[in-house]
């Protein structure tokens, strides 16, 4: 409980701290008020249409991403399981490479979200049909890995071939993950698939708890083993699909937040779940006040410092856990 | 009262026949041991009976829906598996999963489910441990003890004293033992027959799938089913501490036919 709360308070602070940071340089409570009660000249702009969008997409898709790689990993049993293992952000990032690449994007005012749902979607309908319904965890990794090993492909020959340098240019950009310039439509597109698949995913902690004792004697607890199954790939497929669709590939939030919370919830998979969902939201949205920080005229990636950070981060934990598990 | 019927149970796997048309029924204050050589297919009955194999025939525990049947009866699978390293408490706390409403959080009468089932597998100074960093033996009995705490009328244990030292091998199955006395069931399988003899009430043997013998154990292990089934002689006797069944030496192979 203190956990929970701990973390819901950073998650706030982080919130707010994300809408005082941007080139404009105004006062925090100036900027607070032209916020919600609007102001006439340009601030309350601002503040509503660039601003709020950005620190509220971050929280949303950090969440997502922390509560999906927990899932992940209690399902898999596995603690470097990662929410990209099922093939969703490569056939996903192959929707939004098409979008760039025939022009989808530009003509289009969703045009890239969409289509890189439209991925996710195709890329879970073939894992989904893989792995079929009576599989089990490893039939599911192969297939994800299989299909995310396609997407891969199938992106770089689009980069390949390309005719068009700028189309590449931006494509390489894209894939590195962002939510700069993002609007509330972007919002609105990724609020309710988000919403739905977090919903989703927090349900399965009951099950997850019962698979610490394996597949055989979860299922003889009374989990069904597909039912699980099914809704963990929906889940994450709306989460992950939603996030990359929105922001682009962001990694290591959904390997590495778990991880570090593992410990703080005694190890049980259930309350991992909302703990990784806020220490999701944490991470990603101090990663994206830290892109405008460091180098504010340079465009950082936040996907790029995610990785940047994540990886040594989880060096790091790996070192530390060194010999525990014999 | 009954707490398991099968009826006719067979299975095939690979077009190998597994089970072959098994019937028995389990009834309250019996302590059954399955006992066969390896590959007889013990795990697969006692897997059958919960429902967790494809079979034919009929099973009076796989019928039940499956939240119902997780309150009827417990599983303890012979792989021993604890995938994260929580405390022995809270491992032994999973057991009461299948009586906890959605969202609801352990109450009183969970906790003391708990505690008795900690306190009869004598892991009281275990409580506060990481499951995973303790040693083999000590796992084998934690997750006895989470069977326990399931608290169901009928417990399924596969060979759940296979690397015990022998002061927990025999505790062990007295536990099962009071769990029968109380009125509950408890099916087991091992290997140790000198064990299966002194705390079995009944002993069901398989051979190659089929069911060869089901009785009290001094019906069951004569020298004649012992030879034909196990290929070992022994040495059963009636001592005042209670029967002593010694395997001893391998038989030859007979003929083949």
């Amino acid at each position: 409980m203190k956990l929970v709360l701990g973390l819901s308070l950073t998650v706030l602070a982080l919130v707010t701290l994300s809408l005082l940071t941007g080139p404009a340089e105004v006062g925090a409570g100036e900027s607070l008020r032209a916020l919600v009660f609007g102001s006439d000249g340009p601030l309350g702009m601002v503040m509503r249409e660039i601003r709020l969008p950005r620190a509220l997409l971050a929280p949303l898709i950090g969440a997502g991403l922390g509560l999906a790689g927990a899932a992940m990993q209690g399902y898999l049993r596995n603690p470097l399981a990662d929410p990209g293992l099922i093939g969703v952000s490569g056939s996903a990032a192959l929707g939004a490479v098409l979008a760039i690449q025939t022009g989808i994007a530009g003509s289009l005012t969703l045009g890239l979200p969409l289509s890189a749902l439209a991925g996710a979607l195709v890329g879970v309908a073939l894992v989904l049909v893989l792995a079929g319904p009576g599989g089990g965890a490893l039939t599911l990794i192969l297939a994800g890995i299989a299909i995310s090993a396609l997407a891969g492909a199938l992106t770089s020959l689009v980069l390949n071939l390309s005719p068009n340098p700028y189309a590449a240019n931006e494509i390489v950009f894209w894939t590195m993950g962002s939510l700069a310039d993002r609007s509330m439509t972007h919002l609105w597109l990724a609020l309710p698939l988000l919403a739905v698949g977090m919903a989703l995913l927090l349900s399965l902690g009951r099950g997850l708890d019962a698979l610490t004792l394996g597949e055989d004697a979860a299922a003889a607890m009374g989990v069904r083993p597909a039912r699980l199954r099914l809704g963990l790939v929906i889940g994450t497929a709306l989460v992950v699909g939603a996030a990359t669709a929105v922001a682009g590939s962001i990694g290591f939030v959904g390997l590495v937040v778990p991880h570090l919370l593992r410990r703080a919830t005694g190890g049980r998979p259930a309350p991992l779940l909302w703990a990784s969902a806020l220490g999701g939201a944490a991470m990603l949205t101090a990663a994206d006040i830290a892109v405008r920080l460091v180098l504010p005229d340079r465009d950082l990636k936040l996907g790029v410092l995610t990785a940047l950070v994540g990886a040594p981060l989880f060096l790091h934990l790996i070192w530390r856990s060194r010999g525990e598990r014999a | 009262m009954t707490l398991l019927t099968l009826d006719r149970i067979s299975v095939t796997r690979r077009d190998r026949a597994v089970l072959r048309d098994i019937t028995l029924s389990v009834g309250a204050g019996e302590l059954v041991g399955v006992i066969g050589p390896n590959g007889a297919g013990k795990t697969t009955l006692l897997r059958t009976a919960l429902g967790l194999v494809a079979h034919e025939g009929h099973s009076s525990l796989a019928a039940l829906p499956e939240p119902a049947r997780a309150r009827a009866a417990a599983w303890l699978p012979q792989t021993r598996e604890i995938a994260w390293p929580v405390s022995v408490e809270t491992l032994v706390g999973l057991g009461r999963l299948p009586h906890l409403g959605p969202g609801r959080r352990m109450g009183a009468a969970d906790r003391v489910a708990v505690d008795h089932a900690l306190d009869a597998l004598g892991l009281g100074p275990l409580r506060p441990r990481t499951a995973t960093r303790l040693s083999g033996g000590e796992q084998a009995r934690v997750l006895i003890a989470r069977a326990l705490a399931q608290d169901t009328p009928l417990l399924l244990a596969d060979e759940p004293i296979a690397g015990l030292d022998p002061e927990h091998q025999i505790a062990t199955m007295t536990v099962f033992a009071t769990l029968a006395a109380e009125g509950r069931g408890v099916i087991v399988s091992l290997h140790d027959l000198g064990l299966a003899v002194r705390h079995c009430t009944r002993l069901l043997v398989l051979d190659h799938g089929r069911l060869v013998a089901d009785g009290p154990p001094r019906e069951v292990l004569t020298p004649d089913l012992v030879a034909r089934v196990f290929r070992v002689s022994a040495h059963f006797a009636d001592t005042p501490q209670g029967p002593v069944f010694q395997p001893l030496e391998v038989l030859p192979c007979p003929p083949s036919p």
